[in-house]
């Protein structure tokens, strides 16, 4: 065990200095760990509800919440305890069990995404061999409880939302994981702490947008946020699969889906946008965990605009999309980044482990692969145009056939 | 005389898991009930995986299993009608699954049993599982490795791919 130096950084030796057992002086500081890891996104959804109904009100041309405290910064905390003191009704004919352990479930799957998120170069929860699979083996995790909820709920339009949302999950996956590989490719690492240390010289996003493009949109529907936000589609199936909850139950699942957006877009950062990497992060880690947050809400707010301004898009709409342009170009994408990365390392210009924190090293390799996406996105618009050509012709010669038909005497149809 | 330590407490949890979560699947009338008692069981197989220091293959027993095979398994019973509530516990082919489940637990205590205990066994109790943790590395170059796994990998992959051909002929409509 290292020298006490202070009770933050060095907690159990202090302890142990100050007369408690090893063995306890050792739980102790993984408990606290856990808790600041677990609590801190818990008090975070507060700030994050506050500012998407903030955003939400300044695109529709309202103030929002604007009477509890400044700026109405407490209207959550006033909202949650109205939420609390809410009747917790559970319908007539629920699974009561599975009823009540849907809601933790759901929030269990986010939360526990953050125990593998590197905050600063020192500071992460547990640096796992397997983050990058971690994660999406807790995310899918979140789909069964949105499965429990809508099942338990004795109720149809539940069951529906639920089918219609774990269709989505399931089918956004695909995409989301071909994306996420290119990272681990790139780092070649699937622990995110590595994953960070390797975008030290280039972030991610310059190398690789296409992944970043398909990874933002993927996750997008993963969180079930505009223009995917069918999880609640209140105008078609009342709320969804969270109908019969009350109370706090809905306020977890509620928070559960803040929360999720936001992790996504952390993620979006740890994968693309560098992590913690920044000026002085590696001096001064705290700045990391600052750099990190920052550049979070970069990627998040455009988020929420994003939310508060697009249509919501059909279910058979939103699956074409996937299943026949993210799904392929993923694909594609992989198999070209993986072929591009070979090349690099064949011709002897990618960065070596000693280097791979230096810019000018990283400049070859970024150079071509980034000509690599440029062609990749050539050929998709190109494909796209002609598909939509080939659709627009064959929807002008059924115009032009309907017209013909009904033109002369509609006589013919008494 | 076994000693109680953490480790120990760790695996009786987790065994408890997977064996309750196991017999849970076995006595629920309720299939639903009786497909979430199975990603229990699948947890606690998964929570056995770490302490047998093999992380990866945790991970993708909660990925593929937990996340894919189960979700498949409810979405098929939940579209099934009728099958929330079944009457009978035995269907007419009990015997058959039972003597299957007989030879299946006997060719596993055999497997179990002879290392330890056999004409050829160690004979100690505390058999030494791997201390070192194989990376994922290691793994990925074994499944390509002209020397090792490289021919089941793919044999698996054709299966794989031939399966899901096969899926999407039998889903099309014409």
């Amino acid at each position: 065990m290292e020298t006490c130096i202070n009770i933050i950084s060095t907690f159990a030796s202090c302890m142990v200095q100050s007369g408690t057992q090893p063995g306890l002086a050792l739980f102790l500081q993984f408990l606290v760990g856990v808790i600041l890891v677990a609590s801190f996104p818990l008090v975070l959804v507060i700030i994050l509800i506050w500012g998407e109904r903030k955003i939400a009100a300044r695109v529709q041309d309202r103030l929002g919440p604007n009477r509890v405290g400044p700026w109405g910064l407490f209207q959550n905390i006033a909202d949650a305890l109205k939420l609390i003191t809410k009747e917790d009704i559970t319908p007539a004919g629920a699974d009561r069990v599975i009823f009540n352990a849907a809601p933790i479930i759901a929030m269990l799957a986010v939360i526990l995404m953050w125990a593998v998120i590197p905050f600063s170069p020192v500071n992460v929860g547990v640096d796992l061999d397997l983050g990058v699979l971690y994660i999406i083996a807790v995310g899918s995790v979140g789909t069964l409880a949105i499965m429990m909820a809508g099942w338990a709920s004795n109720n149809k339009y539940a069951l529906l939302g639920a089918f219609r949302v774990t269709a989505q999950l399931v089918s956004y996956e695909v995409p989301m994981v071909m994306a996420l590989l290119v990272p681990v490719l790139l780092a070649s690492s699937m622990s995110l702490q590595q994953i960070s240390y390797a975008q030290l010289g280039m972030w991610f996003i310059v190398v690789a947008p296409v992944a970043a493009f398909i990874f933002y949109v993927a996750n997008l529907a993963e969180t079930g946020r505009a223009p995917f936000d069918l999880i609640e589609a209140e105008s078609e199936l009342v709320a969804g699969y969270n109908i019969e909850y009350s109370g706090m139950k809905f306020g977890l699942f509620m928070a559960t889906e803040f929360l999720h957006a936001f992790t996504a877009n952390l993620l979006f950062t740890v994968l693309f946008l560098g992590s913690w990497s920044g000026p002085w992060a590696t001096e001064v880690p705290f700045l990391g965990f600052v750099w990190l947050m920052l550049k979070t809400f970069v990627v998040y707010i455009p988020s929420l605009v994003l939310r508060a301004t697009v249509p919501r898009v059909r279910i058979d709409q939103m699956m074409a999309f996937n299943w026949k342009f993210l799904v392929p170009l993923s694909i594609l994408n992989l198999v070209v980044m993986a072929t591009l990365v070979k090349v690099c390392q064949v011709a002897g210009i990618a960065p070596d482990a000693a280097s791979a924190s230096d810019f000018a090293a990283n400049l070859p390799q970024a150079i071509i692969l980034l000509l690599g996406n440029v062609a990749m996105v050539l050929v998709t618009l190109q494909v796209l145009r002609n598909a939509g050509r080939r659709e627009r012709l064959k929807m002008e010669a059924l115009m032009a056939d309907t017209d013909r038909d009904a033109l002369p005497a509609p006589a013919a149809h008494s | 005389m076994l000693e109680i330590n953490l480790p120990l407490i760790v695996f009786a949890i987790f065994a408890v898991l997977a064996i309750g979560g196991a017999l849970g699947v076995v006595g629920s009338r309720n299939l639903i009930h009786g497909a979430l008692y199975l990603i229990v069981s699948l947890f606690g197989g998964a929570g056995l995986f770490v302490m047998l220091s093999a992380p990866f293959l945790a991970a993708v027993q909660v990925l593929v299993y937990i996340g894919a095979i189960a979700i498949l398994i409810i979405f098929a019973v939940m579209l099934t009608r009728g099958m929330a509530q079944t009457k009978e516990v035995v269907n007419r082919q009990w015997w058959l699954s039972a003597i299957l489940a007989l030879v299946l637990l006997a060719v596993i205590g055999i497997a179990v049993v002879m290392p330890v205990w056999g004409p050829n066994g160690s004979n100690v109790v505390n058999l030494q599982v791997a201390e070192t943790t194989a990376g994922v590395a290691e793994l990925g170059i074994a499944l390509v490795d002209g020397n090792q796994y490289v021919l089941p990998f793919e044999i698996a992959s054709l299966l794989l791919t031939a399966a899901m051909i096969g899926a999407i002929v039998v889903a099309r409509d014409d």
